[in-house]
């Protein structure tokens, strides 16, 4: 391990059944790899925060035996911080207790503090300090519908937040209760998945109920998200006021993975999986799918992938970094990490036989050389 | 005046200052919640990782009293006396 003397370097970090590894690059080809950090608990989330200054890496643990905590790491992963009392726990009268981290979301350039969280029981959190500590959202946790959401297979949580960084608009997804929008920071909620099927249910159009798996924001287009639900990829240019589908073009409409670019308006990833009773990569292929059009059209991706996969590639193992060309990275329950420097064009397999890959993060690190962690 | 003794598996330790055993003065018997009450009052990560916000044993968390596992018992209300010693120890669960 030594010092990297570019003037922007890469952080990418993997989250798994059985503890986290980071890296980091000069380039997005050679990673130079810490870990496993938290050896042998879960690590569903990861948050890298580039503001005030520094690089914090925050991550939600999970071990079966001593329960979940948030930690965070201002030196890429040679020392972490656990805050004392804990960073997210239920407050006394709501007789709940945290049960896994699913999402940490730093807020906006011009919000520094701010930091969200999603977690199971559904519930959304706000930290105003970095992530050190966070508050319920108790808009959503007091809201009437509460009692209705159900649990997806993996739990029910609130998995995605999506927050406008030029106003009040505050998106969190949920399995499985659909889309829920705050257009007041979060003080209140209402339902928003108008044109989204649950074929599943009685009624296959509920005001919630929707098992989405994950939303994504244009980061150019203002009012415009992506939602990959199950069997259903859509399309909003309303704000979530209606949804349409996008899935034409896909060999699958099934997936976990909504990702997209962090500048270009128009493009985002998908990685379909055929589903429902096989939930493996179509044909047992492995492909990444791209549109640049805001799905009108896609194309498929798979330079660089094996084409005999039958892993899936969970909602939150997949990422991009905001790189010129965007970097894009995913990894299979299989334990293997592919990243491209090219939006997807190539892909080559960073990592492998790791422990299932449950999330995936990626950052520049731009300025001052950066040393590559330690291990731990 | 006389003690109770917790014994905490050597994964716990280390939020524990090191030690091995953690012990708190008791004139008679108390239930087992006050005891982890007050051996974890200064190492609050501690008290984390052996009950949840709820104050609920976590689920793969087994506290044994006597040799008896004390959700067989009256489990956080199961008392103890001064003189025993009380054993953490995690369930062989998982893979």
């Amino acid at each position: 391990m030594g010092c990297m003397n570019a003037s922007e370097s890469f952080v990418l970090a993997i989250g798994t059944k059985k503890g986290l590894w980071l890296a980091t690059s000069q380039d997005r080809k050679q990673w130079s790899f810490s870990g496993p950090h938290f050896l042998m608990s879960e690590i569903p989330s990861i948050g890298i925060d580039r503001r005030d200054g520094r690089t914090r890496i925050m991550v939600g643990v999970r071990s079966e035996h001593w329960g979940p905590y948030v930690a965070h790491s201002d030196d890429l992963g040679a020392t972490w911080t656990e805050p004392e009392q804990g960073a997210i726990k239920f407050p006394e009268g709501t007789d709940a207790a945290v049960e896994r981290i699913w999402q940490i979301y730093p807020d906006a350039e011009s919000r520094p503090g701010v930091v969200w969280a999603g977690a199971e029981p559904i519930s959304v959190w706000k930290s105003t300090d970095g992530g050190e500590h966070f508050e319920l959202n108790r808009g959503l946790w007091d809201h009437p519908h509460r009692s209705e959401w159900g649990a997806g297979y993996g739990g029910a949580a609130a998995h995605s937040i999506v927050v406008n960084p030029a106003g009040d608009n505050v998106h969190v997804a949920m399995s499985t209760g659909g889309v829920y929008r705050s257009l007041d920071g979060g003080t209140s909620w209402e339902p928003r998945n108008k044109g989204i099927s649950a074929y599943f249910m009685p009624d296959p159009n509920p005001e919630f109920g929707q098992c989405v798996h994950k939303i994504a924001a244009d980061a150019a287009v203002e009012g415009r998200l992506y939602a990959q639900n199950h069997h259903g990829v859509y399309r909003t240019d309303d704000n979530a006021e209606n949804w349409e589908s996008i899935a034409e073009g896909l060999p699958a409409d099934f997936g976990f993975v909504m990702l997209t670019h962090p500048r270009r308006a128009g493009t985002a990833w998908v990685v379909p999986l055929k589903a429902d009773g096989e939930r493996i990569p179509p044909d047992g292929k492995l492909a990444v799918h791209r549109t640049d059009d805001a799905g009108a059209t896609w194309k498929r991706l798979d330079s660089g992938l094996p084409q005999s996969e039958f892993n899936a590639v969970l909602r939150d193992a997949a990422a991009v970094d905001s790189a010129e060309p965007a970097g894009v990275y995913f990894g299979t329950r299989g334990g293997a990490v592919y990243a491209s420097a090219d939006e997807g064009e190539t892909f080559a397999e960073v990592a492998s036989h790791l422990p299932d890959v449950l999330c995936v993060r990626a950052a520049v690190v731009a300025g001052a050389p950066v040393t590559a962690a330690a291990s731990a | 005046m006389a003690e109770i003794s917790v014994v905490l598996p050597s994964v716990l330790q280390p939020l524990a200052g090191g030690q091995s055993i953690l012990t708190t003065p008791a004139d008679g018997a108390v239930t087992v919640g006050c005891l982890l009450d007050s051996v974890t009052g200064t190492y609050p990560v501690l008290a984390r990782r052996l009950r949840d916000e709820t104050g609920a044993l976590r689920r793969y968390v087994n506290i044994y009293v006597n040799g008896e596992e004390v959700r067989r018992l009256r489990g956080l209300e199961t008392e103890v006396s001064a003189g025993q010693e009380v054993l953490i120890i995690q369930s062989v669960a998982g893979g």
